[in-house]
C-alpha cells in the first residue's frame, strides 16, 4: 500500500471512547501476524476529554509512527465530527469509517456554536469509500456501551487481509472471561456489519 | 522473546536488564511511566521524589555508593535538577549514573519547548538518544557502560514520540551483576570545594576529549550510504521521519549526539553533496556542524516549532505543498480538555472567578481553570511559582492589592516546591492568600502518590505529610480547610482570607474525581427538571462536562412551557457523565436539579 509496503490506520476520536485500548489490540494482532508495527498517540491532557488520535502503521519495515497528510489508508472515526479534523490525512483512494455518534465538544455543550451539520456529504464527497456505522448502537445491543470500541475494530478487520482467528486469539488473550463473550459478539456484529 | 513496547516501557526494561537497581523520579509527561514500569520488576528499588532535584541528588547518592542509578524527568524538570547535575558532571559517579530527559517537543503537555539536548552541552555530560523501543532498551543499557567506563554522569533523552510509541523489541533476560557498593571514601573527588573543583574542572575536559574519540568509533552510529547527491544527518525519532521521506539518501544516524565525532561527520560528508540537518526544536547539530566547517542545509528550510513528521521533513526539502484542503479547520468546534465530572477544583475556581482577585496557577489539572467558563486562574509559569508570584505582586501592589491576590498550587506541586515560597511569604510579612488545591494525588500525570497521599510508588504505606501541622510550623497563623464542594462556605473562607492581614492559607481538600471513581464513592447523578428550568445558565458556568444546553428550537415536539419570554432553552445533565458532585443543584435558584427522577 502506502510507501511501497507500509499501510498506516489512524484512529480518532474522543478521550474516553476506548481508542488507545483498540489501537493496543490492533498492533497486537498486527504483530501476532507476522508484521512490523508502530503505534503512537498522545496521552497526558488529552485524557481529559480532549481529541484523541492513534496512528497505526504496519509492514515489512516501518520507520516512522506517524503517517504524513494524505498519506492514511484507512481512518477509523469514533466520534463523528472529529472525522472532518482528520480527513486531509486519508490518501484519495482510502477508507473512512465513521461511527455514528456525537460526542459534544463543550462550546456546543453550552450552545456557543453549532455542532457541524451534513458531515456524511462533506466526507462522500471526497471520498469514495465510505461506511457509516452505528457501533454504539450495536455495543449497547451486545451488552455495553462502552464495547464500541471493539465493534470498530469488529468493522475494520473486515478492510484487512488479516486471518479472524489471529483477531479472535488476541481479543481472547486481551479481555478477561467475564467480558470476553460479549466483547467476541460485539467484535462480530461489526466485522459482518 | 518479542514484545510490543512503548519506548518509556522499553527504558525500564532496558534499565532492568543491565541491572540498575535504583531509580528515583518525579512525575512529568511524557516520562512518567518509565519509573512505574521500572518499580515492577524484581530486586529494584525505585521511588517518587518530592522534585528532581531530590530525585537526582538521591540517584547520585546511589551511585556513589557503587550502584547503577538513574533519574527520570521530564525536560523542565532538569532545570529543577539543574544544580547538582552541573556538578556532579565534575565528580563522576563511582558507579554509574544516567539522567533521564523526556522532551515534548510540540508541548503536547508542557509549559514550554525547551531543547534539552543544550544541557549535555552545557553541563558537558554525553547525551545518547534513541529513535524507537528497540534502540531505547539498548541505549540506556550503553547510557549505563559510557557511564562506567567514563566516570561520568549520561544523559538519555526521549522525546514524548519515543516515549510514547510503541514499537516491537526483543525481550531479554537480566545480566548478573555481582554486588558493587560499598562506602569508598574520596574526598578530593566528591568534596566540590573550590580548590578541588578547580582540579576535576580539568578532568572534565579530558574526559571530554576521549568521550569525543569513543563516539568516533561507537557502534551505534550508523552510516548508510546510498546517493551520492544527497545526505541527512540526523539522530533520535527524526531519522525515522526523515528515512520514510527519503529512504533513496544517504543517511549518518547519530546515536551520541554530545559530543559530536567530527572525523565521522567530515567522513561522511566529504562522500555526499548536499547534506541535510534534520532535528526538531534548536540548531543543536546544525550549529555545531557548521562549526566544523561543513556546509549543510538546516533550519532556513526546516521549521523551529513543534514535532516532524515525513511529511514535514518532505515539504521541507521539496518545498511542494502536499496538504489537500477539504474542511476549514478552523471553524470546527475545538475539544479542550476539561476538568472532569465532580472534579473538586471547579467549585474553588468558579468561587475565585467571583472574588475578581488576580489569581497565580501553577502547574497541575487546576490550570485548566483558565479557559471559559470558568476563568478562575491568571498565570502559570512553572512548579511552585503561583506561591512567589502572589508574593511579588502582593508586595509590588501595596495596598492596591489588599485582598486582590491568590496564588494557588496542588498538592503534589506544593510538595515539588511550594514550600520554601510559604515560608519565604511568612519571613517577609506576605499579605497574599495561597491555596492548595489538595486532591490528594498527582493527578494531570495519572495519579500518582506524593509523600501527602501516604502511599510510597510501591503502594506501601508511608507517613503522609500533614499540610496544617506544616503550614503551623512555617509560621503560617491563619490555616482553613474547605471542602470545596460547599460552594457557600468556600466563597466565606476565601473572603475572610483575604480580608485577613497577613500570610493566608486555605487548603481545598476533595478528593480527585478519578480517585473517588476509583474508590467507587461518586454519588448518584442529578438530573434537570425541564418544567422547572428557566433557562438563565447559572450551572452552565461551571464548564462541568456533564451539563449542556438544548434550545427549545432543537427539540421540536418538546412540550415545555417557556417560563420566561426570553427563554430559549433548558440546561440537561448526562446521567452517564454526572458524579453528583451537587454544585449545580447548589447554584440553581428555582430548585430545577435534583437527584436521579427521570423526567420526561
Amino acid at each position: 500500500m502506502s510507501n511501497g509496503t507500509t499501510t498506516s490506520i489512524l484512529m480518532v476520536g474522543v478521550g474516553g471512547q476506548g481508542i488507545i485500548r483498540a489501537s493496543d489490540i490492533l498492533s497486537f494482532v498486527l504483530m501476532e501476524a507476522g508484521f512490523d508495527v508502530k503505534k503512537s498517540e498522545v496521552h497526558g491532557m488529552a485524557q481529559r476529554g480532549g481529541c484523541v488520535s492513534s496512528d497505526i502503521r504496519y509492514g515489512e519495515k516501518v520507520y516512522s509512527p506517524l503517517s504524513k497528510k494524505g498519506d492514511v489508508d484507512i481512518l477509523m472515526s469514533f466520534e463523528k465530527m472529529e472525522t472532518l479534523r482528520y480527513l486531509n490525512y486519508l490518501k484519495p483512494e482510502g477508507v473512512v469509517v465513521i461511527n455514528d455518534e456525537k460526542v459534544y465538544p463543550p462550546s456546543v455543550a453550552l450552545g456557543d456554536e453549532p455542532y457541524p451539520d451534513d458531515i456524511e456529504g462533506v466526507v462522500e464527497k471526497a471520498f469514495k469509500m465510505v461506511k457509516i456505522v452505528k457501533a454504539t448502537e450495536m455495543a449497547v445491543e451486545a451488552g455495553d456501551r462502552r464495547m464500541a470500541n471493539t465493534v470498530m475494530l469488529g468493522v475494520l478487520s473486515s478492510y484487512m487481509a488479516v486471518d479472524s482467528a489471529v483477531w479472535e486469539a488476541i481479543l481472547n488473550d486481551t479481555f478477561p472471561k467475564k467480558l470476553l463473550k460479549k466483547n467476541m459478539v460485539a467484535f462480530h456484529m461489526g466485522r459482518s456489519a | 522473546m518479542k514484545a510490543l513496547l512503548s519506548g518509556n516501557e522499553a527504558i525500564a526494561r532496558g534499565a532492568y536488564e543491565c541491572g540498575v537497581t535504583f531509580a528515583a523520579a518525579y512525575p512529568g509527561t511524557p516520562s512518567t511511566e518509565i519509573i512505574e514500569e521500572f518499580s515492577r520488576y524484581e530486586g529494584v528499588y525505585a521511588e517518587w521524589a518530592p522534585n528532581e532535584k531530590v530525585a537526582l541528588e538521591s540517584a547520585i547518592g546511589a551511585a556513589l555508593a557503587g550502584a547503577k542509578a538513574m533519574a527520570v524527568m521530564k525536560h523542565v524538570g532538569v532545570n529543577v535538577a539543574a544544580d547538582p547535575l552541573f556538578t556532579v558532571s565534575y565528580t563522576g559517579t563511582n558507579g554509574a549514573l544516567v539522567v533521564i530527559s523526556a522532551d515534548d517537543p510540540s508541548m503536547h503537555s508542557s509549559q514550554n519547548e525547551q531543547d534539552n539536548r543544550n544541557y549535555a552541552r552545557f553541563a558537558k555530560i554525553p547525551m545518547l538518544e534513541p529513535a524507537d523501543s528497540d534502540e531505547a532498551k539498548k541505549f540506556i543499557k550503553k547510557a549505563f557502560e559510557i557511564s562506567m567506563s567514563f566516570d561520568t554522569p549520561v544523559f538519555l533523552r526521549s522525546t514524548t514520540r519515543v516515549s510514547h510509541s510503541k514499537s516491537v523489541s526483543t525481550l531479554e533476560e537480566p545480566v548478573v551483576c555481582e554486588d558493587n557498593t560499598g562506602i569508598r571514601h574520596n574526598r578530593s573527588k566528591y568534596v566540590m570545594v573550590p580548590a578541588k573543583a578547580r582540579e576535576r574542572r580539568v578532568v572534565l575536559e579530558e574526559r571530554t576529549g576521549r568521550l569525543r574519540d569513543f563516539n568516533e568509533t561507537f557502534t551505534e552510529n550508523r552510516v548508510e550510504l546510498q546517493s551520492r547527491t544527497h545526505g541527512i544527518i540526523t539522530a533520535g525519532m527524526a531519522y525515522n521521519y526523515a528515512k520514510e521521506a527519503f529512504p533513496e539518501y544517504s543517511f549518518l544516524k547519530l546515536a551520541m549526539i554530545w559530543p559530536l565525532p567530527e572525523k565521522l561527520i567530515k567522513e561522511f560528508a566529504a562522500q555526499v553533496e548536499t547534506i541535510y540537518v534534520v532535528e526538531e526544536l534548536d540548531t543543536f547539530l546544525e550549529d555545531q556542524i557548521k562549526a566544523m566547517g561543513i556546509n549543510v542545509v538546516g533550519k532556513e528550510i526546516f521549521p523551529y516549532t513543534n514535532e516532524f513528521d515525513p511529511g514535514i521533513v518532505e515539504q521541507s526539502i521539496t518545498g511542494r505543498a502536499m496538504e489537500r484542503e477539504m474542511v476549514n479547520l478552523s471553524s470546527l468546534p475545538q475539544r479542550p480538555p476539561n476538568l472532569c465530572p465532580a472534579c473538586p477544583h471547579r467549585g474553588l475556581f468558579y468561587a475565585l472567578k467571583k472574588l475578581n482577585a488576580f489569581v497565580t496557577g501553577d502547574i497541575g489539572c487546576y490550570t485548566l481553570a483558565f479557559m471559559k467558563p470558568l476563568e478562575g486562574l491568571d498565570s502559570c509559569i512553572c512548579m511552585g511559582a503561583s506561591i512567589g508570584m502572589a508574593h511579588g505582586m502582593s508586595k509590588a501592589l501595596g495596598a492596591k492589592g489588599k485582598g486582590k491576590v491568590v496564588g494557588v498550587i496542588g498538592d503534589s506541586t506544593f510538595i515539588h516546591s511550594g514550600i520554601t515560597g510559604l515560608l519565604n511569604m511568612v519571613y517577609n510579612m506576605s499579605d497574599a492568600v495561597i491555596v492548595i488545591c489538595d486532591n490528594r494525588t498527582t493527578a494531570m500525570t495519572g495519579m500518582q502518590d506524593h509523600p501527602g497521599t501516604g502511599r510510597t510508588l510501591q503502594g506501601q504505606e508511608a507517613k503522609a505529610l500533614d499540610f496544617e501541622r506544616l503550614a503551623a510550623a512555617l509560621g503560617v497563623d491563619d490555616v482553613q480547610v474547605v471542602d470545596p464542594f460547599d460552594l457557600k462556605n468556600v466563597k466565606k473562607v476565601l473572603k475572610e482570607a483575604l480580608d485577613n492581614d497577613g500570610p493566608s492559607l486555605v487548603i481545598s481538600r476533595g478528593p480527585c474525581a478519578l480517585l473517588q471513581s476509583k474508590q467507587a464513592k461518586a454519588s448518584p447523578p442529578l438530573a434537570v427538571d425541564p418544567h422547572r428550568c428557566t433557562g438563565c445558565k447559572i450551572c452552565l458556568g461551571l464548564g462541568c462536562p456533564a451539563i449542556s444546553w438544548r434550545r427549545f428550537e432543537d427539540m421540536p415536539g418538546g412540550s415545555f412551557e417557556k417560563k420566561t419570554k426570553k427563554q430559549e432553552g433548558i440546561a440537561a445533565i448526562d446521567a452517564t457523565l454526572c458524579n453528583g458532585c451537587s454544585l449545580c443543584e447548589q447554584l440553581c435558584t428555582v430548585k430545577a436539579i435534583s437527584e436521579a427522577i427521570h423526567y420526561e
